[in-house]
């Protein structure tokens, strides 16, 4: 993987007031790839997700995009170059049904009219496109759908937008076995179609089931990043909860062991 | 996933290719045919999702029962009049739709139109000014309510609740400095324009209102055929014939049963009385009364107008996702802040409206008119009709179908028990039939809940 990658984060600080709760973080993400963000509770992740969606502007490092350096001050500039952030609690109307939320914002018009057919074509086909097939009528209301459906659709509004970063924050948090099956799956047909995801999870079965590179953030620290195919289960879960390896072998990990900081 | 457990739960009472359709019930067209559709309607009735049915079985059974109990009811008279008496609630109604689609509330409703209407009353008699200024006027009070009240909401964050208790305080006082015009007079100001006094009062030539009916149902037939044109032509599922040309047909039989009814002449006095005219005893019959009222049409444009805001354009969607999920609104770019004001502003228009057709209707603006009852009726005729208190949900049809009820049981109510204590039963009764709406809102809400159909 010599190409550069989508979105590099270099030296991220985020500081909220006297308390440091990200230090120099690196990151990034490759088109066509799964790469998992995990860590304990308050190692920063949701930060750090929430610095390249824009909702937080950081202190200090470099955000590049597509090689590029970008100033992403707001959710608007995030979603300008492409971002799509899918959130844990999904921000889904219950009160609109599936075509209505997933152009919520950004509804096709007709002149002063909404153009209902072709937002209802499109639905569909971006639906169709993910092999999504546990939906049966794009006019159901999102209230009817069950925690793997809303996901889909969540999912599929990425897809719909033309995203190249969809940011995923713990898809997979309330889901039974069958749903969570359907939706990893969902979120490697989405690597596949050329998109870099980022998938946040508490779930190391599933991260080491479909990341193709893993982030492991300590205590507002970088502990590692590296490929899916270099560590197994015990090496992944020993960097999440001291922030690094006993045997480091050919992993790069970054060598301070995180202070006492906290998010 | 709890909603999945939910889900199913449901689908144990009905076979699973029943259930699958179940899943899809919603208001959109489905491929089935006629029968698939009315089977979902009824599935999605059970399931809590019981729209305007309550408020529609509730109008029928009160119009049976008020015929049969009360031999002044059923008749043509009382028929023009309940149009007329029950009109200015309905306007009121219909901005309260969209303050209720967000969640929220607007006690002052009823004392703000009696403020408009002090206005447009005020221009008129004290200082002459013509009709098209004062009810100018009065529109440009409401809007000017409605954007303070908003403005408190969205950006100083007072709950409206509060906001509009205090406007319902404050506006009563504005109304009768207005109507006293600071003088500290009688309360009372006689409306003598003509115009406006035609609103209420006036009747539409008889050939007028059958043009009228021709729009309405040609109207409907052509929206309805083309949008069902335009779903089979891009391959997507649509209404089924059988229940699209139902829905026509109801409309007709509606519209031409209330404009034959309306054509009678009404008028109480309809024999011939003598007269002294030009010294000679003359027998004169009264001008007949009949027609449809004029605030039938302005009702009807209103409603069209509003209707089509809510439903087709950009605007209207946003309304009812700030009120599903204001943070999923604000995700999805959606200004939160000027939608909920833009709510308070339409809801200040039309209680500027129905304060005039009050005035009109009773012939002169007074605090007591515009006081307690009538923002209680307001409120419970989109209620009653189907929009919920809890936000997200509710449609324009709910205040015209919410605002009969209303007035069926006011009307009906205030002479069924003569006398002094005709007004004791008329507001129990009214305040009950708030009641059992907020209720079946309460409880098909947590049904809906349960079944995974909000």
């Amino acid at each position: 993987m010599a190409d550069q990658p989508l979105l590099e984060l270099h030296d991220i600080d985020k500081r909220f007031g006297p308390v440091d709760v990200l230090k120099k973080v690196q990151f990034s993400a490759r088109a066509g790839e799964v790469t998992a963000l995990v860590g304990d509770n308050g190692a920063g992740k949701s930060t750090l997700v929430k610095c390249i969606s824009g909702t937080y502007n950081i202190d200090g490092g470099e955000y590049l995009f597509e090689g590029r350096p970008v100033t992403v001050h707001t959710p608007r500039d995030a979603s300008a170059l492409g971002i799509e952030i899918v959130y844990q609690d999904l921000a889904l109307c219950d009160n609109l049904d599936i075509v209505q939320n997933m152009f919520l914002g950004r509804e096709r018009m007709r002149g002063l009219v909404l153009n209902e057919t072709s937002m209802e074509h499109a639905a569909t086909e971006t639906l169709a496109s993910l092999s999504v097939r546990t939906v049966k009528s794009v006019r159901q209301r999102v209230s009817s759908l069950s925690g793997g459906q809303r996901q889909t659709v969540a999912i599929a509004k990425a897809v719909l937008w033309n995203s190249k970063l969809v940011v995923l924050d713990e898809p997979t948090a309330a889901l039974g076995v069958a749903q969570t099956e359907q939706v990893l799956e969902l979120v490697r047909r989405l690597a596949d179609r050329g998109l870099a995801v980022v998938l946040i999870s508490h779930n190391m079965t599933d991260v080491l089931r479909v990341a193709d590179e893993i982030a492991v953030l300590y205590l507002g620290e970088t502990a590692a990043q590296v490929r899916r195919t270099d560590i197994n289960q015990q090496q992944l879960v020993e960097l999440i909860t001291t922030g690094r390896l006993s045997d480091p072998g050919d992993t790069n990990l970054s060598n301070s062991p995180a202070s006492e900081a906290s998010a | 996933m709890t909603s999945t457990k939910k889900t199913q739960s449901v689908e144990e009472d009905i076979s699973p290719e029943a259930a699958e359709r179940a899943a899809v019930a919603s208001t959109a067209p489905t491929g089935g045919g006629t029968g698939d559709y009315v089977r979902l309607y009824f599935q999605r009735v059970r399931g809590g999702d019981m729209g305007s049915l309550p408020g529609v079985v509730g109008l029928v059974v009160l119009v049976i029962f008020f015929s049969v109990v009360q031999s002044s009811f059923a008749t043509l008279f009382n028929f023009g009049n309940m149009f007329t008496e029950g009109t200015g609630t309905i306007f009121i109604a219909m901005g309260l739709v969209f303050v209720l689609l967000l969640g929220e509330i607007d006690l002052a409703a009823g004392f703000g139109a009696g403020v408009c209407a002090a206005v447009m009353v005020r221009l008129m008699v004290g200082y002459n000014a013509p009709w098209i200024l004062s009810i100018g006027a009065a529109l440009a009070t409401g809007v000017l309510i409605g954007f303070l009240t908003g403005w408190l909401r969205a950006k100083v964050r007072i709950p409206s609740f509060i906001i509009t208790l205090a406007f319902f305080l404050a506006f009563q006082g504005v109304m009768l400095f207005v109507v006293n015009n600071g003088a500290g007079q009688h309360g009372n100001v006689t409306i003598t324009d003509n115009v406006v006094l035609s609103l209420a009062n006036a009747q539409m030539p008889i050939w007028s209102g059958w043009a009228l009916g021709a729009v309405v149902i040609l109207g409907y037939a052509g929206v309805k055929l083309l949008a069902v044109r335009s779903r089979y032509k891009q391959g997507l599922p649509a209404e089924p014939v059988g229940v699209w040309v139902s829905k026509i047909a109801f409309l007709a039989v509606l519209t031409i049963g209330l404009l034959y009814t309306l054509g009678q002449n009404r008028s109480l006095n309809q024999t011939a009385i003598p007269r002294n005219v030009n010294g000679k005893i003359e027998f004169v019959t009264p001008a007949a009364v009949e027609g449809v009222p004029w605030v039938v049409p302005v009702l009807l444009v209103f409603f069209v107008f509003w209707t089509f805001l809510l439903g087709r354009t950009r605007y209207g969607r946003h309304v009812y996702a700030v009120g599903g999920n204001e943070e999923a609104a604000r995700r999805a770019g959606i200004p939160v802040d000027r939608v909920r004001i833009s709510v308070f502003v339409l809801s200040g228009i039309m209680m500027a409206v129905g304060g005039i057709m009050i005035g009109s209707n009773v012939s002169s603006v007074s605090v007591s008119n515009y006081g307690g009852d009538v923002l209680l009726l307001a409120v419970g005729a989109a209620v009653i009709g189907g929009t919920s208190l809890f936000g997200g949900k509710g449609r324009m049809i709910d205040a015209l179908i919410g605002g009969a009820v209303v007035e069926v049981i006011y009307n009906g109510t205030a002479t069924l028990a003569q006398g002094a204590n005709g007004d004791s039963l008329k507001y129990v009764a009214t305040g009950i039939a708030l009641l059992l709406a907020a209720a079946v809102d309460a409880l098909s809400r947590r049904r809906a809940g349960s079944t995974g159909l909000a």
